[in-house]
């Protein structure tokens, strides 16, 4: 079964080989765990490269593995118009300096999916030109979706607490 | 024995003082007032979430909010009359509809439309306010997640029946009947 994004997986481990830590394509969806220093070299390649051109950034999204190191992992959901395939791009970075470079450079759009995973993850992209809250409020402290967040610990702007 | 003879007359003093006291013009002013305000309420439509949809069929022509007098919808709070708060508030919503409130002009009442509303709903989570009553007063909740029709329209008529036993001029916002200050006594109540 030929799957639609092997290509860019083939082709990631043949010109960026120390990059990849990983890569499977379970359930007919390509994934490869990159090295977070590099994500954008791997982005990069992905958008340019001919044949792939993955040319739209899907979803940026996060995840809280508590308890593991390294505990957060950026996902990147990449699709090409041109040849409607996807492929799904993960890098961990560390609890003790969550940073990962924006990919803001290469897909504009990734801006307020990173400002939302900065939002509710605390990870920090460098060189995002806005990183700012953007679902809560600035008064608002730590950041809700990580599992150590208490669920029900509210911080009202008005009105009592919990 | 004597404190509740007390209690019992001192009662109904205060509810026929909050019927009008000693005036019988008071009264009857009290009622066509109360009556021209609860069939022509302006409302407020603050909507937020999935509670919306159920708003625009109730206020759609299937069930028709206007048969009840409650029927104009004003995108500006200050010519509204009812505040209907439809959907999940978020904290970073509630200064939001705080200021909403304040900027109505008495007299005003607010509907608690659907469960968020109400109590907070689905929502027990570090986003969502747990019931508007903890930021504005509310007058009726309608609770169900999102309320039938016919649950808005019978919350508006409780909501009319307790506009029609008001005191007019309300003094300040309109109270819980338990709590109107009875009015200044100037002659001795027979
Ligand atoms: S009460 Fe239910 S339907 Fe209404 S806003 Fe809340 S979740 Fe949505």
């Amino acid at each position: 079964m030929e799957d639609h994004g092997s290509a860019a997986l083939r082709s990631l481990l043949e010109v960026l080989p120390d990059t990849v830590l990983e890569t499977h394509a379970r359930l007919g969806d390509a994934t490869a765990c990159v090295d977070p220093t590099r994500i954008l070299t791997v982005l990069r390649h992905l958008r340019d490269e001919p044949g792939l051109e993955f040319d739209m950034l899907m979803d940026l999204c996060a995840v809280d593995f508590l308890g593991s190191e390294p505990r957060f992992e950026v996902v990147y959901h990449l699709y090409s118009l041109a040849h409607k395939h996807r492929v799904r791009i993960k890098a961990r970075v560390p609890e003790a300096a969550p940073e990962i470079d924006s990919a803001v450079s290469l897909y504009p759009g990734a801006n307020w999916m990173e400002r939302e995973v900065f939002d509710l993850y605390g990870v920090r992209f460098t060189d995002h030109p806005d990183l700012r809250r953007l679902l809560l409020y600035e008064e608002f402290e730590g950041h809700p979706l990580r599992k150590d967040y208490a669920k029900e610990k509210r911080q009202p702007l008005v009105g009592p607490g919990n | 024995m004597d404190a509740e003879i007390q209690k019992r007359y001192s009662d109904r003093a205060i509810e026929f003082l909050r019927q009008g006291g000693d005036s019988f013009q008071t009264t009857k002013v009290d009622a066509v007032f109360n009556w021209g305000r609860k069939y022509s309420m302006f409302l407020y439509p603050f909507v937020t979430a999935c509670c919306g949809m159920e708003f625009m069929s109730v206020a759609g022509p299937r069930y028709d909010l206007d048969r009840f007098g409650c029927a104009l919808p004003r995108f500006s709070p200050r010519q509204s009359d009812l505040l209907m708060v439809v959907g999940t508030i978020t904290h970073r919503q509630a200064p939001i509809l705080q200021k909403v409130y304040a900027q109505m002009a008495e007299p005003k009442w607010v509907m608690a439309f659907g469960a968020c509303t109400c109590s907070g709903g689905p929502y027990n989570n570090y986003a969502v306010v747990q019931g508007i009553d903890t930021i504005i007063p509310v007058d009726i909740y309608v609770p169900g997640c999102p309320p039938r029709p016919e649950a808005v329209l019978d919350g508006l008529m409780k909501l009319q029946a307790r506009v029609q036993a008001e005191r007019v001029p309300a003094d300040g916002r309109h109270q819980d009947t338990e709590e109107l200050t009875p009015p200044v006594v100037e002659k001795p109540i027979p």
